[in-house]
């Protein structure tokens, strides 16, 4: 019941071959590939059931432009920060939403590099996942300053007032990960996207489209020439994007591990916040590829080896980020430090104690049962599991920023944090940002990078005699 | 009015074994000024026509090591000269707090110069190039391979070059307009 029809060629070669599902169905050929992936753009009529979710999530996000209008025009005081809770949403928003792009970081350039070629399917959507996350990301630090219209203060550039930013404060490292991450995420996705682009202006038969996409593609033509070139830009890319991916991630812990804030002064916190990111952006990827692969039938291309290996990852990220969990409980006993141990007792026992119970039953307990191969290949339950835990790696953030500040070094100052209406309709309004933009891509470009596609076929590649030099 | 100017010859191949034989053959046969054409990078191809060495990767570095120098530069002379703030007491030159954005900048400039100077090199964007106006040649991001030697090329002679085409692994051979 769980094996939807179109899977069942996989679901065949699994019995066969137990382990061995392939990374593309066999039968492919340089044509077919060509033809499933363009058509998915260029001939599928646009369905109920995209226009639909569309609506949905792009109704989402006007309430995001709402929320955000609002916010402006009355200030940060709508939202359920105080003194001594000064970060709330917007910063585990914040962490949450980069977070996930890290994935699509890792899917593109650290398994191209470790040479794992059934990335190739997946590389394409979830490059565009990492981008659509880090705009997401990117909207709570600018309207959580208060005065956004000034956000560009935090960018140093010669001005009358002469002033220059602080560099030494994690913050305004933060502005220079997240924008390089950014840049660099935006420039990996098009370098990838040129090739396809060009398939797609030869293929396409609607003039505008055509002359869309071969603007696009700027004049791109499989030259040798430019291939050679290409390829070295590409490896480049992926070889600068793999320490980036690592460093965003650690000065966003930085951000916390730099003060002097009970539970969050630990030196475990970079690894731990990289290694968490990739797992909930491992999450996401499933809870998108599960669906598109189910509506637009790309089992052959997206198959349960696929499934299988990204809930590996999640396996091992997790038990990395439980590792963390302990250590910060580990920490607070050892350090012999009043405060730490009040704050890691506070979080397990205090008014809070709910937000870290379900923090460890959904990143630690649940995922445990991705042991399970017959989990692993079953999509529905993994669907499940990854929604778990993209819950719980946003409560992770939540019990993080909420706990450590709700109550620190003086009773007197001590105070409890209650998300408003406007913290929710911001944050549910970046999912639809996230989505809506996501129903667009698959609607307009390839989501498969065709021309890595065609290189996994047998025939793609030269026989030995050719190849060995003469 | 005079005829046609002529971009060159082009064959077309099936396989990647037929472009890739092709393309050696060309060039012993002592043609320079070619081009081979594949759906998805075929390196190989480019070795056989004589193309071993990019310059993309010197550009990177170059652009890597700019972007750490004006990152740290930024940095030591805002903190310096142009706006000295004491924070917490450290030196004003506080190096290890400078590493990160040195670092971000490094990359930044790095991933820039790449993708600018493989586009640079490789002339795009693009709007014209003659090897389009060969009516097959969409087929080149699709699942066709294909070797065009040019007129420019110093051996290049239209009937002889196009003989040494048919002799290969060819499915087709024609002329493409300038």
């Amino acid at each position: 019941m769980e094996q939807v029809p179109e899977t069942k060629a996989s679901a065949t070669l699994e019995r066969l071959l137990p382990g061995q599902s392939p990374v593309l169905t066999p039968g492919h050929t340089l044509e077919t590939i060509t033809d499933k992936i363009v058509s998915i753009v260029l001939r599928r009529p646009v369905t109920l059931g995209w226009v639909g979710g569309f609506a949905l999530f792009f109704g989402l996000m006007n309430l995001l432009l709402f929320a955000m209008a609002y916010l402006f025009f009355r200030g940060v005081g709508i939202w359920g920060i105080n003194i001594p809770v000064g970060w709330g949403f917007a910063i585990v928003n914040f962490v949450w939403w980069v977070g996930i792009g890290h994935a699509g970081t890792l899917i593109s350039a650290i398994l191209l590099l470790l040479k794992q070629g059934w990335r190739n399917s997946i590389n394409r959507f979830a490059e565009a996942m990492t981008l659509f996350a880090v705009a997401c990301a990117g909207v709570f630090p600018l309207i959580h300053t208060g005065r956004p219209w000034l956000a560009y203060w935090l960018f140093p550039y010669p001005n009358t007032m002469g002033v220059w930013p602080q560099f030494r404060s994690p913050l305004l490292w933060d502005v220079f990960a997240v924008s390089t991450y950014a840049t660099i995420s935006a420039l990996f996705w098009y370098v990838g996207l040129i090739p396809d682009l060009a398939t797609f202006r030869d293929s396409a038969t609607n003039p505008v489209a055509k002359t869309i996409y071969g603007l696009l593609a700027m004049g791109w033509r499989g030259s040798a020439r430019h291939w050679k070139r290409y390829e070295s830009a590409y490896l480049l890319l992926a070889g600068l994007a793999t320490p980036l991916v690592l460093s965003v991630h650690t000065v966003v812990s930085f951000d916390f591990a730099i003060s002097i804030i009970p539970g969050w002064h630990t030196t475990v916190f970079p690894p731990y916040f990289v290694a968490g990111a990739i797992y909930s952006g491992f999450a996401m990827v499933l809870v998108l590829a599960i669906p598109i692969r189910r509506f637009y039938g790309v089992q052959d291309m997206m198959t349960l080896r696929h499934l299988d290996n990204a809930a590996k990852v999640m396996l091992g990220t997790g038990l990395i980020v439980a590792y963390g969990y302990m250590m910060e409980a580990f920490y607070a006993y050892y350090s012999g430090n009043a405060y730490e141990l009040f704050m890691f007792k506070n979080r397990a026992l205090g008014p809070m104690a709910w937000s870290y119970w379900c923090l460890i039953l959904f990143n630690i307990l649940i995922p445990q049962m991705l042991w399970i191969r017959k989990v692993r290949l079953n999509p529905g339950l993994l669907f499940c599991a990854s929604l778990v835990i993209l819950l719980g790696m946003w409560l992770e953030r939540f019990v993080i920023v909420v706990t450590s500040l709700h109550r620190d070094f003086l009773p007197s100052s001590w105070g409890m944090y209650v998300a408003t209406r406007w913290d929710y309709a911001v944050f549910a309004g970046t999912l639809g940002l996230f989505f809506s933009a996501m129903f667009l891509f698959i609607r307009l470009m390839p989501m498969i990078t065709i021309f890595e596609m065609r290189m996994l076929l047998p025939q793609a590649k030269l026989s030995e005699e050719v190849s060995a030099h003469d | 009015m005079t005829e046609p100017l002529l971009h060159g010859v082009i064959a077309e191949y099936v396989t990647p074994d037929g472009l890739v034989e092709a393309c050696k053959k060309a060039h012993a046969a002592g043609y320079r000024r070619m081009d081979a054409y594949s759906p998805y990078p075929l390196e190989e191809a480019a070795d056989a026509i004589g193309f071993e060495k990019t310059r993309v990767p010197l550009l990177t570095l170059c652009g890597g090591i700019l972007g750490g120098l004006s990152g740290y530069g930024l940095q030591y002379w805002t903190n310096l000269s142009a706006y000295p703030m004491n924070i917490g007491g450290r030196p004003l030159h506080s190096w290890p707090s400078f590493i990160i954005i040195t670092f971000e900048m490094t990359i930044l400039f790095a991933g820039i110069t790449a993708v600018v100077g493989m586009l640079t090199l490789n002339g795009l964007p693009q709007p014209y190039h003659p090897i389009f106006n060969h009516p097959r040649f969409t087929a080149a991001s699709r699942d066709r391979f294909f070797l065009c030697i040019e007129a420019a090329d110093a051996k290049f002679d239209l009937n002889e070059t196009t003989r040494f085409l048919q002799a290969t692994d060819a499915v087709d051979v024609a002329e493409v307009a300038d």
